[in-house]
């Protein structure tokens, strides 16, 4: 059969499976909006190419499937760059298709021409130029395998206007052959024997999981077997929230700069630490040198360059979590003569003593200003933690991650790995879109939302019922908070007096607009937004110098946490 | 350490500025660096020279090996390994010391490749050390002009780099 180079797109996208994509047209791909008008593809029409691209990568977050993002060439290109370093950052499968000018003409500065390649190179797991519509089938089945397989991340096809236009016979390709690219996924058993030895005799184990467990199907049981038959506690990177159950007794809490107490502690004093698919960012290592100095490290993940990468392993597992934790389970289930809850019985005892250092105390005078944290903790009491939360970035993130208890993996979206602030709106539409009836719910900053706050109007034309929390402080806060406690209070370009009415804002939308300036105000705003089914803004005026404690500066060891202004050590 | 890398790539474009665009991006060093064809027109060799302690290189190769168009990482300074460079030097060749950079470019067994009244070419091929030496020597007679290759390298015998993951 032969087809147009916008025609095999459409096709090959059906055969990945894709039932929907997020795009935005534009002279140089119009070709292949002219195939998708009459194509069974959705197609999520938004209000300027990042929103696409974070809602591609919320979709594919929430669902754990291929997002796909359709722009044109130029600027379309260029404003895509930041959602797939998001992407790229955090793992996150997604195909970025970008319309180019016509191969003649590259390199000729054409109009709305850019070097999208180029420009991306570093920030996709890789990239192509379609330069034949030969190639074009084989290019979009790899783009996709790359994508999802081995350590996910975007991949970004650029797609010339005449090989839009040019014919060739169209055949999916059933398989892939990439020479150069076979990740591993069966752990070595080997490895995997010394690791449950390593545990076997440890006196104060670790788990410290990250995003890994999330990503890979089905480690997230596995990983709560583990903790739960052999006693061990779990910690999760930001980015691992939802891999472990929230609101289990085995759980430490968040770990690192924005940590609790008790995961800090336990990280820093334990003598073995299984770190799985995690990958020791700064933000959870703080000083590398005192970074869990007694700890022999155990450390599971399928992308090599992850491991010993910060921090020195001493048992470097290259797999697929869920594989290698299923193997892990086994070895230590034929390792006989260990009293596995006795062993670590002081240890959890002395976990339980750190424990009643409660850092996430705070108080809610109830004729004083809002606390961001009750706003929190109200959400996930009337949602009863029902929801697919994403978030934006800065403060608003780490109250959603310390007071939001997420119980699945797949229901905390945040950009992790690049903090890009306007990511959590946009984010929220896409798992939305994909689940249309589960509660989304997008927890955000008074500067965040306003840096994709149009897409609001993508969330009320697709009628996408999204709810929005803005936690206003008149602040870009978390930069305030870093000047209040490191630069002597001196507020540089850090208030934002002339933020919009977000009521009368959403209400321009077509979506509803609802405020809370009083805590008992908290309550009824929340109920009500919930009970509509449309897009809601909810705006809380929350205390304006309200900080995120526990804190560690940056650099710091993590155990010197500074707890309210008082520091611990 | 200094490390010599031998890259067996895909041959199409751009897949040398991914590689290049990894050292730049994060920070590693290139030394010298070298690409061609293999007997297999699909397939480039780039031979690469690095410096770093063992944690960085043993990043840097697994960074490489991350790269799609990357087929394969061989770090030659682990295994038993010949290494060639070439370098083309124009010296100054007045005739009172005609004489003596042709002794010199003997001793080195060079070749001179270009002539003119005043200048001579030399061809020289050898490892880094010798090149290096060569071009010391050479100082005294006044260099015009230098190119170098950078380092070529491949295993011994027995321990061939496959041209296949």
């Amino acid at each position: 059969m032969r087809l147009t180079g916008a025609q095999i797109v459409v096709e090959s996208l059906l055969k990945e499976n894709v039932g929907v994509v997020f795009g935005l047209p534009g002279g140089a791909i119009i070709d292949v909006y002219d195939v998708l008008y009459d194509s069974p593809i959705r197609h999520i029409l938004v209000r300027h190419e990042q929103g696409a691209v974070h809602m591609a990568d919320g979709y594919a977050r929430a669902t754990g499937k291929v997002g796909v993002a359709i722009v044109t060439s130029g600027p379309g290109a260029t404003n895509t760059v930041t959602g797939i370093a998001t992407a790229y950052m955090d793992s996150i499968p997604i195909v970025v298709i970008t319309g180019q000018v016509p191969t003649k003409l590259i390199g000729n500065d054409a109009f709305q021409e850019v070097d999208i390649v180029g420009i991306t190179r570093p920030c996709t797991k890789h990239n192509f130029l379609v330069k034949d519509v030969k190639n074009l089938a084989r290019i979009i089945k790899e783009a996709f395998y790359i994508a999802r397989t081995g350590r996910p991340g975007p991949v970004l096809i650029d797609l010339p206007k005449d090989v839009q236009q040019g014919k060739a016979e169209f055949e999916y390709p059933e398989k892939v052959n990439l020479r150069g690219y076979k990740p591993t996924y069966h752990a070595n058993v080997k490895q995997i024997k010394r690791a449950a030895q390593l545990l076997a005799k440890a006196k104060r184990p670790v788990i410290y999981a990250g995003g890994g467990v999330i990503y890979s199907e089905g480690a997230s049981e596995e990983l709560k077997k583990l903790a739960e038959i052999y006693y061990m506690p779990v910690t999760n990177t930001l980015m691992g929230l939802g891999s472990f159950p929230g609101n289990h007794s085995l759980w430490l809490g968040m770990l690192g700069m924005h940590g609790t107490y008790r995961a800090n502690m336990a990280i820093s004093s334990c003598d073995v630490m299984l770190a799985i698919g995690a990958r020791f960012d700064d933000r959870v290592t703080g000083k590398l040198d005192e970074f869990a100095p007694e700890a022999k490290i155990i450390h599971i993940d399928i992308d090599p360059s992850s491991i010993s990468k910060n921090v020195r392993v001493d048992i470097p597992i290259v797999g697929d979590c869920h594989d290698a934790l299923q193997k892990i389970f086994k070895a230590m289930k034929e390792i006989e003569g260990v009293e596995w809850e006795k062993k670590h019985q002081d240890w959890l005892e002395q976990i339980n003593e750190w424990k009643k250092q409660d850092a996430l105390a705070y108080k809610q005078d109830p004729d004083g200003p809002i606390k961001p944290q009750f706003v929190v903790e109200k959400l996930y009491e009337l949602t009863k933690g029902e929801a697919i939360v994403s978030t934006e970035v800065g403060q608003n993130q780490m109250w959603a991650a310390q007071y939001f208890k997420f119980k699945r993996p797949r229901t905390l979206l945040t950009s992790g790995g690049l903090g890009t602030m306007g990511y959590g709106l946009p984010a929220a539409i896409g798992a939305q879109v994909a689940f249309p009836d589960k509660l989304v719910l997008d927890i955000a900053g008074d500067g965040s939302i306003q840096m994709n706050i149009q897409e609001l109007a993508t969330a009320v034309g697709n009628r996408l019922p999204v709810k929005v929390a803005i936690l206003n402080n008149g602040y870009l806060g978390m930069v305030r908070q870093w000047q209040q406690l490191f630069y002597k209070r001196r507020y540089s370009q850090t208030s934002l007096e002339h933020s919009p009415d977000f009521v009368k804002l959403a209400e321009a939308y077509g979506a509803v607009g609802l405020r809370a300036t009083k805590p008992d105000e908290v309550e009824p705003v929340i109920k009500k937004a919930l009970s509509i089914n449309a897009p809601v803004l909810m705006d809380f005026i929350i205390e304006p110098e309200e900080n995120v404690y526990p804190m560690v500066p940056a650099g710091a060891p993590i155990t010197k946490m500074l707890l309210g202004g008082t520091v611990l050590v | 350490m200094r490390h010599t890398l031998s890259l067996l790539v895909e041959n199409q474009p751009g897949v040398l500025s991914r590689v290049t665009g990894l050292f730049s991006g994060r920070g590693f060093n290139i030394e010298s660096l070298c690409v061609a064809e293999t007997l297999d027109p699909k397939i480039s060799r780039i031979t690469l020279v690095t410096k770093g302690d063992d944690q960085i290189v043993e990043q840097i190769k697994k960074q490489l090996n991350k790269l799609i168009n990357v087929i394969k990482v061989v770090d030659l300074s682990e295994i038993e390994s010949v290494e060639r460079e070439m370098a083309l030097i124009k010296v100054k060749a007045d005739p009172n010391h005609r004489a003596e950079v042709l002794r010199m470019v003997d001793i080195f067994r060079g070749k001179i490749v270009d002539v003119s009244p005043l200048y001579y070419t030399v061809e020289i091929t050898g490892d880094a050390n010798k090149i290096e030496a060569f071009i010391e020597l050479m100082r005294n007679f006044q260099i015009q002009e230098i190119a170098r290759t950078g380092t070529v390298a491949l295993p011994r015998a027995k321990k061939i780099v496959k041209e296949e993951k």
